[in-house]
């Protein structure tokens, strides 16, 4: 077991390394750099030599491979850089948005994992046969729908409109509330579409009939026997979800004006503030390839068929 | 005459396809006293899962009664709500099912899957349903209760799940256990524990069964009395003493004459054979689990087959009739010993050599439904291995398609169907027809006629022994139902755990079994009692 986990990390931390070179090569790629956006202002009236000081100073003009040595050292060391833009280090910028970040996206998935229970659970229970179908075309309707057009919508119509919810200093949780809406509709939907179809899978196996001649009723089936069953392959999709979450993020902090990583993200792009985006890069990698990561470590927990056997398994 | 504990009256079910509904069970009528064992026979398609499932209320989604009336006690439960049925479920009547392995939800434990049926009827007191457990486990014959009820179902063989199963259908001690080929799964030898343990559990609480079964082997030891369905229609129903003596509708005759378990035919004439076309000697194999730990899943076996006859390889699950076969037709390769197939032994084959050594020994498989490439048509499927080996043209090669597909008796017009429009018979039949398409010399048969309903099984028996007979095959037959050993086999080895207790011909072994497990094997058969009948 422990050799297994080892291999697990071992491959994160490929993947985590890969993601670095990755972000590192294409940012080198780009025209241009974030020195140059920021000095070149005519304004600062900072002469060439002065700029040619400064591009020495962030050494952007040493060789590539040096470049990506001295980053990489310095990333492994836990330095990340200090950012162009705002003049600070990076992990600082990192660490002030991030509280903001991990809040939209924990209340963003929680939603979306309750609604797409609803609806999963809704699909199947619901008394007619019409009102089953229709919640089943739910999920198809929420994936298709885009992120920044449906944040757009909502502050449209409840804010606007409806002049529920205020977007001009809203209350902490207030602000919270139609972001972490538009987060989680565009993941609930295959989580939903993928229970429901798990939900009928299960439902079929010969256990849920001996279930049923127990005498449990069809909520009690549903409840004790298909899901857990059904819930047990969504785990797999929740984590490659995480990655939509994060994505999902930075279009709706961006949409609502709020400020975390998302923001911070869409900033340091515009600015090619190329050590912030590297930091941001390898950031959410780190951060998918754990949620995976965890995943994959607690299956063991809940399926008791993956748990070592002990003595000869055949 | 008391009135029967259920009453099947005119019962008529209906399965809705696209708009409209099909029926598939016609006026079926028939009654169960108390402590009564009654068998509904059938093959599939029959209507006798369905028919059981309307008794329980737990038809298919898209089914429904259309006629007729289920009475329970004098009470018609037919039209009941589900919520109704669902007080009865579990506690008036219950369900032993086919299938243990899938029957068990795969990540709850034993015990508090035994112990549901106690929540659902209103036990809330854990200990106390912990204790009933614990002793219902022991009561179906479960060694140390108290460790099975925390085990989840993967940690337990195909046998001890059935006897979970029944467990939980004995629970609440109901009036009638509704056991759908409760051992169809099961090995022999588990297959008779088991039933002699539902008939044990019947008779302690006089709860009658409704024995739901395609042997009629197994409903003739059974059943006091036995209902024959065929096509949803009623063929015969009467006491199981009279109907195996002299079953009155033809289909009922036809029906006794094909179940392996049930015919006297004499053992099979001697065929004259030549040389030797297989040679095991000694065979060993072992996998080896982690390091320095390794599992024999053979352990010496040997047997000769001679040209032209067929040999059976008879054992249990887990005894190495599947890892033999492997090593017989190169797949695996031993650990020890040696195989030699007409005169050539395969461990000094590779590469290309194996590969045109294949051609002379051809493997049909026992699932027919998964064994078949579903998006390839039949002549496709047939025609794929002279593809593969032959230098032959289109032309040449159709001719020899249709010619073998006319051989194995498929018609026409099914040769451009694909395998889902098949019945099982038919499927079978191309497996075989593929199987010899490249003329082999041998065959190797795994349990290629145990998915089969037994008429089936019958033609495809006979269809296998004039294909032998015609082009001089040599068969490796293996296979758990040593009644289906008898028709077809000249000679026969028996395995139990990797060795091979017994070998000889088919006479010496059936009528003069040498070791105790295959005695054992041989009166696990089915049809016993209509033999002492005849």
């Amino acid at each position: 077991m422990s050799r297994y986990i080892i291999g697990r990390i071992g491959q994160a931390l490929l993947v985590l390394w890969v993601a670095f070179t990755a972000a590192f090569l294409l940012l080198q790629a780009l025209p241009g750099d974030a020195i140059l956006i920021k000095f070149q202002n005519p304004e600062l009236g900072l002469g060439p030599d002065q700029i040619a000081a400064l591009r020495e100073a962030y050494g952007v003009d040493s060789p590539l491979w040096a470049q990506y040595l001295q980053a990489l050292g310095n990333f492994l060391a836990g330095n990340f850089g200090y950012s162009v833009q705002g003049s600070v280090p990076v992990s600082q910028e990192l660490l002030a948005n991030l509280p903001a970040t991990a809040r939209l996206a924990g209340f963003g998935f929680s939603l979306a994992v309750l609604v797409a229970l609803g609806l999963a659970f809704l699909a199947t229970l619901a008394p007619f046969a019409w009102l089953r179908s229709a919640i089943q075309a739910i999920p198809s309707l929420f994936i298709s729908v885009p992120v920044f057009w449906l944040g757009i919508m909502l502050i449209q119509t409840f804010s606007f409109r409806l002049k529920w919810i205020s977007v001009i200093n809203p209350g902490e949780w207030e602000g919270l509330i139609l972001p972490v809406i538009t987060l989680a509709v565009p993941i609930s939907a295959p989580l939903a579409q993928i229970l429901m179809r798990n939900i009928d899978e299960v439902s079929t196996q010969p256990f849920v009939a001996v279930a049923r001649a127990k005498g449990a009723s069809p909520g009690w089936v549903l409840w004790k026997h298909v899901a857990k069953n059904a819930l047990l392959p969504t785990l797999t999709i929740a984590g490659i979800l995480f990655g939509e979450l994060l994505a999902g993020a930075v279009i709706t902090e961006t949409v609502f004006g709020l400020n975390g990583i998302g923001g911070l993200t869409e900033r340091s792009v515009r600015f090619q503030d190329a050590s912030v985006i590297q930091a941001v890069v390898v950031f959410s990698a780190a951060c998918f390839v754990a949620v995976n990561l965890i995943v994959d470590l607690l299956y063991p927990v809940f399926d008791p068929r993956l748990r070592k056997a002990k003595g000869a398994a055949a | 005459m008391t009135t029967p504990l259920l009453s099947v009256e005119n019962l008529s079910v209906a399965y809705k396809e696209g708009d409209h509904h099909t029926r598939v069970t016609h006026e079926v009528s028939f009654d169960i006293a108390p402590g009564e064992v009654v068998a509904l026979v059938g093959e599939s398609g029959s209507g006798k899962t369905t028919t059981a499932q309307a008794v329980i209320g737990l038809l298919p989604e898209n089914g429904r009664i259309e006629q007729g009336a289920i009475r329970l006690n004098g009470e018609d439960i037919s039209k009941w709500s589900s919520k109704r049925l669902d007080a009865i479920r579990g506690s008036q009547i219950s369900l032993i099912p086919q299938d243990p392995t899938s029957s068990l939800n795969p990540v709850k434990t034993i015990g508090a899957q035994v112990g549901e049926i106690l929540r659902i009827h209103g036990d809330r007191d854990g200990k106390v349903i912990a204790a009933r457990v614990a002793e219902l486990l022991a009561r179906v014959g479960l060694s140390d209760p108290e460790l099975r009820a925390r085990q989840y179902p993967h940690e337990l063989s195909g046998g001890m799940k059935q006897r979970v199963l029944i467990a939980i259908a004995i629970a609440l001690k109901p009036q009638l256990i509704i056991a759908d080929e409760p051992t169809s799964a099961l090995d022999v030898t588990v297959q008779r524990r088991i039933l002699d343990l539902i008939d044990e559990l019947r008779r302690e609480n006089n709860t009658a069964v409704l024995l739901v079964t395609h042997d009629l082997g197994v409903a003739a030891d059974r059943a006091d009395r036995i209902v024959v369905l065929q096509g949803g229609h009623i063929q015969e129903t009467g006491e199981a003493k009279a109907l195996l003596i002299a079953p009155q509708s033809p289909y009922a005759q036809r029906l006794l004459a094909d179940a392996p378990s049930l015919s006297t035919t004499a053992f099979r004439e001697p065929r004259p054979g030549g040389g030797d076309a297989i040679v095991v000697d000694g065979l060993v194999h072992e996998y080896g689990l982690g390091r320095k730990k390794s599992f024999r899943a053979v352990d010496g076996l040997s047997f000769s087959v001679k040209r032209g006859t067929t040999h059976a390889i008879v054992g249990e699950s887990g005894s190495g009739k599947t890892t033999t076969v492997r090593d017989v037709v190169g797949f695996g390769r031993p650990t020890s010993g040696q195989i030699r197939i007409d005169g050539t032994d395969i461990a000094s084959l590779k590469g290309d050599a194996l590969r045109q050594f294949r051609r002379k020994i051809q493997l049909v498989y026992q699932n027919p439904f998964s064994s078949l490439d579903p998006r390839q048509t039949v002549f496709s499927i047939v025609e794929e291995p002279l593809v593969n080996f032959s230098g032959l043209d289109a032309g040449a090669r159709a001719k020899k398609v249709n010619d073998l597909l006319e051989r194995v008796g498929l018609p026409e017009a099914l040769r451009k169907r694909r395998p889902r429009a098949l019945s099982g018979g038919q499927r079978q039949r191309v497996a075989i027809a593929r199987a010899l398409v490249l003329d082999p010399e041998v065959v190797v048969l795994d349990e290629a006629v145990s998915a089969l309903d037994v008429t089936v099984q019958a033609q495809i028996l006979k269809l296998l022994d004039d294909l032998q007979r015609e082009l001089g095959l040599t068969y490796l037959f293996v296979s758990h139902d040593l009644a289906v050993v008898r028709q077809i086999s000249d000679t026969v080895s028996v395995l139990q755990d990797g060795r091979q207790v017994e070998t000889g011909t088919v006479e010496e072994v059936f009528l003069r079994p040498q070791s105790a497990y295959t005695r054992e094997l041989i009166d696990a058969i089915p049809g016993k009692r209509s033999l002492a009948l005849a």
